[in-house]
């Protein structure tokens, strides 16, 4: 039984200026994914892909169990999706608006909807033209969420919110996660939301998944090690070190398969070790892996 | 004032300590159940019902969750929840069925080899010598 909320598998989309390429993702009932990436490294696409909205070139996509973009009108019921580019009619209303997605969707859940009218601060009789573009945000993401899907896509779902705004959107995101049959996919830029709420995440650059893994996964594996060396010393061959700084006889590792043994290896001269949050753990695993493919 | 009033208010994520949360997030279970405020036996919030009062992600709860159950502090019981472990208490009590279920199946291994009731409570003393 298949019963993963998404699996893509090998998924390649060529464009003129940008492929991605061989991007495989799960994720399963239950859990959020942050996904994480610099501009234009194929977030957005990867989303449209999920969508149904864009064509793979090569590999596989299920959503829900569903072969994406075959059966997107089905797997649609189910999914909520947010983007940045999404556009309410200007001069409808949030409340006519709010009305249009009950019609269409039978589990819209009109009393949820009527709290998060409240808890984000709107009033129904506002047209969307008059929203502002925090308002805007959530505006839309209050229509996915009264449908109560199993599955939310969310491009870049609080880019754009002032810091209570993102606050507000934030615990609505983890209140869908009490039931553990539903799940949330997000893109972000905003690497302390992700390091927050989500139970996996993946980095992608350049079109290529870079690592997904649980977060605490990544959070226990990297670390960054300061060593003081005495004169003469050398560093003797470490493995599972992707950044070496020199200073003299201060030297900075930084490693993604920390362990007490590498520890030992390196011997008395360790003065520091030192985790490191997700933005660093980010950066330095970009940075490797865009040397590794560089030679 | 504001003042917040939620079942976990006093539970905090600080992102500017060094610590992993789910390391804090012990810290400050572990500090409820000194202060008694959470008793022995007091069933913990469910995994997903602190994750959304935090805001931070279910991984996170399981995380801290799992170690305080290393550590005694909690007891899981499978579909029933986690709850505050009491030395004297639950936790006792679940290590005594463990040991009765130990025992159990000791006096089933004599019986196949045809051991008497004396010579089982003898090789169980000679057992506990050696400890």
């Amino acid at each position: 039984m298949n019963d993963k909320h998404i699996e893509m598998r090998s998924v390649r989309k060529v464009y003129r200026f940008f492929t991605l390429d061989d991007v495989s993702l799960e994720l399963e009932p239950g859990q959020i994914m942050g996904f994480v990436g610099p501009n234009g490294a194929g977030k957005s696409t990867t989303l449209r892909l999920l969508m149904g909205m864009i064509s793979p070139d090569a590999g596989e996509i299920r959503v829900l169990g569903h072969v994406m973009p075959k059966a997107q009108a089905v797997a649609k019921r189910d999914i909520g999706y947010v983007s940045a580019e999404m556009r309410l009619l200007p001069h409808a209303t949030l409340g006519w608006h709010m009305n249009f997605m009950k019609s269409i969707y039978p589990e819209w859940d009109g009393g949820y909807a009527a709290a998060l009218v409240k808890r984000f601060n709107l009033r129904i009789e506002q047209s969307a033209r008059s929203l502002s573009m925090g308002e805007h945000v959530k505006a839309t993401l209050l229509l996915a969420l009264a449908r109560r899907p199993k599955l939310l896509i969310l491009d870049e779902p609080t880019t754009g919110l002032d810091p209570v705004a993102r606050h507000e959107v934030i615990s609505e995101f983890m209140d869908v996660l009490r039931d553990e049959g539903r799940s949330i996919l997000f893109s972000s830029h905003n690497t302390v939301d992700v390091e927050r709420i989500s139970d996996r995440i993946t980095f992608i650059d350049r079109g290529r998944v870079v690592e997904s893994s649980d977060k605490e996964d990544f959070l226990e594996r990297w670390r960054r090690i300061q060593v003081q060396l005495p004169h003469d010393a050398v560093l003797p061959m470490l493995p599972n070190i992707v950044k070496r700084e020199i200073d003299g006889h201060f030297v900075t590792l930084i490693t993604n398969q920390y362990s007490e043994g590498l520890k030992n290896l390196i011997g008395p001269y360790v003065t520091h070790v030192q985790r490191m949050n997700l933005e660093e753990i980010f950066v330095a695993n970009v940075m490797h892996h865009r040397e590794a493919r560089g030679k | 004032m504001l003042c917040i009033h939620s079942m976990y208010s006093g539970i905090n994520i600080s992102q500017t300590d060094a610590r992993p949360m789910y390391l804090q997030i012990m810290e400050q279970i572990r500090a409820r159940i000194a202060a008694r405020d959470w008793p022995p036996g007091k069933e913990l919030p469910s995994i997903r019902a602190l994750a959304a009062g935090l805001n931070v992600s279910v991984i996170t709860i399981k995380r801290a969750y799992l170690d305080l159950e290393t550590e005694g502090v909690i007891v899981t019981r499978h579909g029933k929840g986690s709850f505050v472990a009491d030395v004297n208490g639950l936790a006792g009590e679940l290590k005594e069925a463990e040991l009765d279920q130990h025992l159990g199946e000791a006096a089933a291994i004599a019986r196949q080899l045809g051991l008497s009731d004396d010579e089982l409570a003898a090789r169980l003393r000679r057992t506990l010598e050696k400890k």
